[in-house]
């Protein structure tokens, strides 16, 4: 019986291709719901591919430059991939107050600008708006958790833990 | 359920935690949480366990208790102690009871200030309930408005004791929620809608945010009422994308109410029906405006449109739309149960009411606050904020986020409401308060402001597209020591520009900062642009340039 010999490599694709038509058919592949299904084609593949978006376009028939439209139009949505980990700098104005330019400019120094990944691929920073963890400020995401009231100085050996060069 | 069904689980839950010994409540907020409160809230069950004392302690999560600053936080509920900065090793004390003995040193002083001056509406569940718990709430009076709403009164009456509170728009503009409900059960139309604008954008300000993770279910409540009484079967919440744990607490509330029909069908079997459903925003702040959220509900890019028809008449899917804050719907609850009339006993003449406010920056008390309207600022930033660190100097409180002002120290005896906000250059906005000391540079922090609304300015109209970019531009110069006196007279002109013919609000309203930072601190501006120097000593300037204009002169 010479069936199962493919490695299951691709099932796992087949997954995250269905986990995606089941959110699109949820919403009856309805135009109004591009946002919501945006949001779960970038939580199964980390990022949105122009073969992604042209997919979504064709599910929900809308035109594509509609899909594009409102993929570029949030911040929320990456049309590129994200590094190994992030670092997420809230600029709100609490943050500011308490001297996060200093911490971007550390992150810009050595890893990459805000909104980009560094060129090993292993460092992803954003500026956040305002995370709402006013209390903690200035704040740093690392990786999804909370570096609340961090100086420079603690950032740098932060970075250099993580191995940043 | 039944409204007796539903005054009988109240009973029984009331019944069941004053069987308990100890109720211990762990704020399990965003900022307790980034500081820690999910280890203590583990170490406690785990210590409750351990002790087999699982029949008489017990330890839930609840919303912001206020005082982010000192977090994380738990109270107990026998003396009604709140403990700061507590630790997973405190679990031992806590649970043994001795709470009171062993962590004396950290016992917050129920009299202080920051307790005392505040008066808690909005807030009133927030950090004495469970928000994953539905019978919390219950037992808390919840669901008890929309009863009555639905049982006792007519739509019109709801909307009768809504004007009467005079309750207005939360949001920022401040227009009557009465009559905006009004307008809406007008319509003749079967279809609308009710929406609820979670999408809070301000940096700095994180009421929302609190309400919706630590009381979910009063807003489910409020926008029931409303869904009764201007007639609508469904309604949105519009939340950040950002905001994981309030979307969670909402989605977990929304079925939990669905279960016991408080949402859905036949509620309090009645034949209103009424289902609510989340969307998810994606980073976009110009979607805070009531036309933007509504293109973005309907899958599109978050542009405003122009007004009229406004989205009472014209809203979603060109249906008329009911568009209110979440603190707005925050108030409805105690306004029906109690009645409009107490409500309007609160506040000042004009604005009635609390204000939830988000105390941050250079301010010792960071954290959430509830305070009657009209209460002076001094109030807010010196008795319950503590005053500022360090022994520093007050120079200006920002309130409204990139679309207010700053308000200078001469003025922090005014009362905090819509009226003399406004009249000095700032606007209530959604309730972002950031404190400010004399090392904040008011050139670089109405900078700050321009560059946040060119960066979401989304684009559809020229004022804003282009004229934030000039504006940011202008003020950069000034801050590097690159301008000259005629820009403040450019920026001034920018400014009215935008101001008179921006499609949106973002675009009007972009301006306020640096217009108030002009009116109060022209000083600043001018030892910038004229002697090369900053007062605060936050800007980098090129010193030999102020040298050579001193000779010059």
């Amino acid at each position: 019986m010479p069936v199962v010999t493919k490695p299951d490599v691709p099932a796992v694709k087949d997954n995250r291709e269905r986990f995606l038509e089941r959110a699109m058919s949820r919403h009856h592949y309805s135009g109004d719901a591009l946002i919501e299904v945006l949001h779960t084609a970038q939580e199964l593949y980390g990022f949105l591919t122009p073969a992604l978006l042209k997919t979504i376009a064709r599910k929900l028939r809308l035109p594509p430059s509609r899909v594009l439209g409102v993929a570029t139009f949030y911040h929320f949505f990456s049309l590129e991939p994200k590094g190994e980990h992030s670092m997420i700098v809230c600029t709100g104005t609490a943050c500011y107050v308490a001297g996060a330019q200093g911490l971007m400019r550390v992150l810009e120094h050595r890893c990459a600008k805000a909104g980009s990944t560094s060129p090993d691929g292993k460092m992803s920073v954003q500026a956040a708006r305002c995370i709402g963890s006013c209390g903690l400020a200035p704040a740093v995401i690392y990786d999804g958790k909370i570096l609340p009231r961090l100086t420079p100085d603690q950032l740098n050996a932060e970075l250099d833990r993580i191995g940043v060069k | 359920m039944t409204f007796e069904d539903l005054l009988e689980q109240q009973a029984k839950e009331i019944a069941r935690q004053q069987g308990l010994r100890e109720r211990i409540y762990c704020c399990t907020a965003a900022g307790c949480v980034s500081s820690g409160a999910d280890a203590i809230k583990k170490a406690i069950d785990e210590e409750i366990k351990a002790r087999g004392v699982g029949a008489e302690v017990e330890c839930c999560g609840t919303g912001c208790m206020g005082l982010c600053s000192k977090g994380p936080l738990v109270r107990t509920q026998s003396d009604g102690t709140i403990y700061a900065a507590v630790t997973p090793e405190d679990a031992g004390a806590l649970v043994a009871g001795q709470g009171a003995n062993l962590l004396a040193d950290r016992k917050l002083d129920p009299q202080a200030d920051f307790f005392i001056k505040q008066e808690k509406i909005v807030l009133a569940n927030s950090g004495t309930v469970d928000p994953e718990r539905l019978s919390d709430y219950i037992a808390a009076g919840g669901y008890q408005a929309l009863a009555r709403a639905v049982m006792e009164l007519t739509p019109q009456q709801v909307i009768e004791e809504v004007k009467r509170s005079g309750l207005r728009g939360r949001g920022g503009a401040g227009y009557s929620t009465g009559l905006k409900w009004e307008l809406v059960a007008k319509q003749p139309v079967d279809t609308k809608y009710v929406v609820c604008n979670a999408d809070e954008g301000d940096p700095g300000a994180f009421m929302d945010r609190s309400i919706l993770e630590g009381d979910p279910h009063r807003v489910l409540e409020g926008m029931a009422i409303a869904g009764y009484a201007v007639g609508a079967q469904q309604g949105y919440i519009y939340v950040r994308g950002e905001y994981g744990l309030a979307i969670q607490r909402l989605q977990a509330a929304i079925k939990q109410a669905e279960r016991e029909r408080l949402l859905g069908s036949r509620i309090f079997e009645d034949n209103f029906q009424f289902r609510i459903d989340l969307r998810i925003g994606a980073g976009a702040f110009v979607c805070g405006e009531e036309t933007a959220l509504i293109a973005s509900i309907e899958g599109k890019r978050g542009q405003p449109r122009q007004r009229p028809p406004y989205p009472p008449e014209s809203g979603l899917w060109g249906k008329p739309t009911l568009l209110n804050n979440v603190e707005t719907f925050g108030n409805i609850a105690p306004i029906v149960a109690k009645g409009g009339d107490w409500f309007a006993t609160i506040g000042t003449p004009t604005s009635k009411g609390t204000k939830v406010f988000a105390l941050a920056g250079k301010i010792e008390n960071t954290g959430l606050i509830e305070v009657p309207m009209g209460t002076s600022l001094r109030t807010i930033v010196f008795e319950i904020g503590g005053g500022i660190p360090e022994g520093r100097a007050f120079k200006a409180a920002q309130t409204g986020g990139p679309s207010g002002g700053c308000i200078p120290p001469q003025f922090l005896d005014i009362p905090v409401d819509y009226e003399s906000l406004h009249k000095i250059g700032s606007i209530m906005g959604s309730g972002g308060l950031i404190v400010m000391d004399d090392t904040s540079c008011m050139v670089d922090v109405a900078r700050f402001f321009m560059d946040f609304c060119m960066d979401e300015s989304c684009g559809k109209c020229i004022p804003c597209r282009a004229g934030t970019v000039q504006m940011h531009d202008i003020l950069q110069r000034i801050t590097k020591g690159e301008a000259n006196e005629n820009d403040v007279a450019l920026l001034e002109q920018l400014a009215k520009l935008l101001r008179e013919t921006s499609l949106c609000g973002l675009g009007q309203t972009a301006p306020n900062p640096v217009m108030s930072t002009l009116n109060y601190f022209s000083g600043e501006y001018e030892a910038h642009i004229r002697d090369h120097r900053c007062p605060a000593g936050h800007c980098v300037l090129p010193a030999a340039a102020s040298s050579n204009r001193e000779v010059q002169a």
